[in-house]
């Protein structure tokens, strides 16, 4: 079978979530994402790229303790799979090669 | 909702309120859960299956149904095309019904004020009847005006329709208009180019329509200009008004001339009395003034001026208000009543439509469902492979739902193509109402409701199906399932074979009229209207010219064409008449000559001759005449009459020369001592062509008549012309006879089909017992036979019924043969077995090894 795609969107969520570490959960990695990469992005697609991310096996959840100002509720926390890790770090090979194959000159005239 | 995610959103939300402020964040918050709720979201209640299932509308699927549907129909493609193209007619049938009524019932909503515009009609007592007249006396103007006008915003008195000739210099029409008080244009709501509404003030003016004002004046300002009407009256312009559409009673209305003119021109207001019912009264009652009510007022306004005059008292007038929004539609009275008019053909048409529609509708589904019976399988082992039954449903839906917008598509094609030639059997200018949402909401709404509909049995029949039942072959539909569809095929078959029927007595009904001998000769007699002096006057040299070059035969004048008398007058006094008869007979003014222009049969005495000065006062009556006078030796009696003593000299053979359909009425000839001859009948000689002799008469006719342009009717044209409602009927008839055969015909090959379908099995060991073709193809059409029998049975006595009603509406009328009800039937049952014959030879040549071999 081949191997499940990891799309762009579900990347930096992955990756978001891999940042957050123990405090990540949907609301927290709609805000970092939000306030870290100034990319407007709404919170229902946050929940369904997560879930997906979920039936693909790249993350898995557990609930954690609740916190007042959300109205005493508990959280969905998230955490990277061996195989969400083994997918992010593939990702991250595949554009360092890439970025290797750009000659230096080009990048220098880049300003990179 | 989950816990946790209700506890996300909070805090979303605090946080919005923080970043983008509280009221985008409610927007934003609400957004959020509208998107969280079940169908748009992912489940969040994760099954742990090998295999995810996918939600039964995710787009996956739907791409996936769609794909299976288009599969389904390219694969059987006649049976899609059948299905298809029954619905899309059934539908397109519809549709131009549906545009039809939609015009008809939108007659008159031009005018703005059309729920408050009225017409004043007045019932009379005649011979112990009530009759219901739209004419009206001059007076009552003036009447409602004074006594009763707070009840009214509009009241305006009108000639009736009226042909004169305009002109502006060298430029003649003749044109149709009325002679209408200055309200009018305010009442009517006319949309003015040109000058203003109250151009009709003055009582030297006229207002013209656009298309009319360019006749004349092509794209100069008409305003101001002059014109004469009949080359008596001269008018200035006053005004252009915008066309009046078709939908509106007054469509033809091409000028409008000021009431004065026409009074005071002719002296009308000295000569005329109550007695003279010569005009029309429209009305439009005040704001807020109620239509019953204002009805109820008026109804004594003229009993109230006429019961002391011994002339109009026995008529005992009572006057009512006819609305705007009722005259096309309720135009009719009997006895006083209003007995409706067109609304029963809007009825009527209406009812066929749903009808087809209905019957197309049906036969989709019984198409879609005995071909779902193949399928069952096919849902067997989807369900094995691990379809849910939700998957299943949206499956067979998506499948109706698609064959049923196909059709849609096709049924505005269809319609498209076809409105042109309905257009022109109808007499309507229609267009298709693109931008009106009325009619996509309809067509859509119905377009899914059949594709739901037809798509229900499978749909949540198949599909409820044990997959081992239907994939061990146990599962068979029940003997009971083929009942509904016997019975749809029986009144599909019922009323194609009433509408056959129907439409061959529409048109023998038609053709034994046009073969009714009329009792004159109509090829190459021609009339020609004299509506001016310099007509009348140039008449004799005209006469005396055509006939010295052997154009014509005979030229005379008369009061009416020969093809549509009809001035009736009373009052007639003769030996042996009975006391108390209010007499009416057919009046006509001639001159010497009629006879032989017309060529009319003298049955006893003889025709009018200027051999004798006394036939002056010299009658000649029709037969029908005798009989009503109750003369027994006719030549010789005397009668009194127009204020003189006439001598009966002649009796001419009956003449059919108003309605075909129609007995025909006492009719007297006189000669025109009065000055009432409006017509000269020209008869051509029979052996000068017709185009020949119009172009010598037309040149002739504009010698002595340079001022009128010329206009002619052939009494030939004249007489079809009173068949055309009957062929109209006749035409649309059979045009929903052809289709209510063509759409019972899909009914009945998809019954067969299903039929054949379900007896595979039994025709294989029939056949491996030894059975011939043809015994197969008798056994498997014997029922259909009796289906159609029974159709028959209830068709016949129905068209029996309704046949003999409908000619109940002609005096002279066709009798109904047995033979058209045989011929109807035989037709309906040979088109049955062609039908059917396609499918059992199809079953019966099938290899039984094949047929079998499955088991």
């Amino acid at each position: 079978m081949k191997r499940a795609f990891l799309g762009e969107l579900e990347e930096i969520v992955l990756l978001t979530v891999a940042a957050l570490q123990e405090l990540a959960y949907c609301a927290s990695i709609t805000q970092t994402i939000d306030q870290e990469m100034g990319r407007s992005i709404s919170f229902p697609t946050v929940h369904t790229t997560l879930q997906r991310l979920e039936e693909k096996g790249f993350v898995a959840s557990h609930m954690g303790g609740a916190t007042a100002e959300r109205g005493g509720r508990q959280k969905r926390l998230f955490t990277v799979t061996a195989a969400g890790q083994q997918a992010l770090i593939e990702s991250r090979q595949v554009r360092a090669h890439l970025w290797d194959q750009i000659p230096t000159p080009i990048l220098q005239l880049w300003g990179a | 909702m989950e816990d946790e995610l209700l506890g996300d959103l909070l805090e979303m939300y605090a946080y919005w309120v923080s970043t983008v402020g509280p009221s985008k964040a409610r927007w934003r918050y609400a957004l959020a859960v509208i998107r969280l709720i079940r169908p748009f979201s992912g489940t969040t209640v994760k099954q742990s299956t090998e295999y995810p299932q996918p939600f039964f509308l995710h787009p996956v699927m739907i791409r996936n149904y769609i794909k299976i549907a288009f599969r389904n129909l390219v694969k059987n493609k006649v049976y899609s095309f059948i299905n298809v193209a029954g619905l899309a007619t059934g539908m397109a049938v519809a549709m131009l019904i549906g545009l039809w009524i939609w015009d008809e019932l939108s007659v008159n909503t031009y005018h703005q004020n059309h729920d408050r515009i009225a017409q004043v009609m007045q019932h009379q007592i005649i011979n112990g009847g009530i009759e219901t007249w739209d004419s009206q006396a001059l007076q009552l103007g003036h009447e409602l005006h004074h006594t009763y006008g707070s009840n009214f915003k509009h009241v305006v008195m009108t000639s009736g329709a009226v042909f004169p000739i305009l002109s502006v210099g060298d430029r003649k029409f003749a044109k149709g208009g009325r002679f209408m008080e200055p309200a009018a244009p305010d009442m009517l709501t006319l949309t003015m180019l040109k000058g203003t509404r109250a151009g009709l003030r003055d009582p030297n003016s006229i207002l013209l329509s656009e298309s009319v004002a360019r006749s004349f004046f092509d794209d100069a300002d008409p305003i101001g200009k002059l014109m004469k009407i009949d080359n008596d009256w001269a008018v200035k312009v006053a005004g252009v008004y915008k066309d009046l559409p078709p939908g509106s009673s007054f469509a033809e209305l091409a000028f409008i001339a000021p009431w004065d003119l026409l009074i005071k021109g002719e002296g009308y207001d000295k000569k005329l009395g109550w007695g003279n019912n010569w005009f029309q009264t429209f009305v439009q009652i005040a704001d807020r003034a109620d239509m019953n009510k204002v009805s109820a007022a008026i109804r004594l306004a003229k009993w109230e001026r006429v019961k002391n005059l011994t002339s109009e008292a026995p008529f005992r007038a009572e006057l009512f208000l006819h609305p705007m929004n009722r005259w096309h539609l309720y135009g009719d009275f009997r006895n006083g009543v209003n007995v409706g008019g067109r609304i029963q053909f809007v009825w009527m048409y209406g009812i066929i439509g749903a009808f087809v529609l209905l019957l197309a509708c049906i036969n989709f589904m019984n198409l879609s469902t005995a071909r779902s019976e193949k399928r069952a399988k096919e849902v067997g082992i989807r369900k094995s492979v691990g379809s849910v039954r939700s998957q299943l449903i949206s499956q067979f839906y998506s499948e109706s739902l698609l064959v049923a917008f196909v059709a849609f598509a096709l049924a505005i094609l269809l319609v498209s193509l076809t409105l042109p030639l309905f257009n022109d059997v109808a007499g309507k200018k229609m267009a298709i109402q693109w931008a009106n949402p009325l009619f996509w909401l309809a067509g859509i709404g119905f377009t899914l409701l059949t594709g739901l509909i037809a798509g229900s049995y499978p749909a949540l029949y198949l599909s409820s199906f044990a997959p081992v039942k239907v994939l061990k072959g146990t599962f068979k539909a029940g003997r009971l399932a083929a009942v509904p569809r016997k019975a749809l095929v029986v009144i599909q078959f019922a009323v194609s074979i009433t509408l056959i029927i129907g439409t061959i007595i529409v048109f023998r009904q038609i053709q034994h009229t046009k073969n009714r001998p009329i009792g004159f000769s109509r090829a190459g007699l021609l009339s020609i209207p004299m509506k001016t002096d310099e007509v009348r006057s140039g008449y004799e040299a005209l006469r005396n010219e055509l006939l010295s070059t052997r154009t014509a035969v005979e030229v005379s004048q008369s009061e009416t064409q020969a093809t549509s008398a009809g001035i009736t007058n009373g009052g007639l006094r003769w030996r042996g008449k009975p006391e108390g008869m209010q007499d009416e007979q057919v009046t006509v003014a001639v001159t010497h000559e009629f006879g032989k222009t017309i060529d009319w049969e003298i049955k006893v005495g003889r025709d009018f001759s200027r051999a004798f000065g006394t036939d002056s006062s010299g009658f000649i009556l029709n037969e029908e005449a005798v009989k009503y006078m109750g003369f027994k030796a006719p030549v010789g009696e005397q009668i009194n009459a127009f204020g003189r003593t006439y001598t009966v000299i002649g009796v001419v053979k009956n003449m059919v020369m108003e309605s075909p359909y129609n007995p025909i009425r006492p009719t007297i000839f006189y000669i025109d001592t009065f000055n009432r001859t409006f017509y000269s009948n020209i008869r051509i000689n029979p052996n000068v062509s017709a185009s020949e002799a119009l172009s010598s008469i037309e040149a002739t006719f504009r010698k002595y008549n340079p001022n009128t342009p010329f206009e002619y009717k052939f009494a030939d044209d004249d007489y079809d012309a009173k068949f055309r409602a009957e062929e109209r009927i006749g035409k649309l008839a059979s045009c929903f006879a052809v289709l209510a055969i063509l759409i019972s015909c899909l009914g009945l090959f998809g019954l067969a089909s299903f039929v054949a379908q379900q007896r595979t099995k039994e025709i294989g060991i029939r056949k491996v017992l030894g059975a011939s073709v043809s015994s197969l193809w008798q056994l498997l059409s014997k029922d259909f036979v009796a289906l159609v029998l029974i159709a028959c049975l209830i068709a016949i006595p129905l068209a029996y019924y309704l046949m003999g009603s409908w000619l109940q509406n002609y005096t002279y009328r066709v009798n109904l043969s047995w033979w058209i009800f045989a011929a109807a039937g035989l037709g309906a049952l040979v088109v049955t077995l062609l039908t059917v014959s396609y499918q059992s030879i199809k079953a019966a040549l099938i290899n039984p090894v094949k047929s079998l071999r499955a088991e």
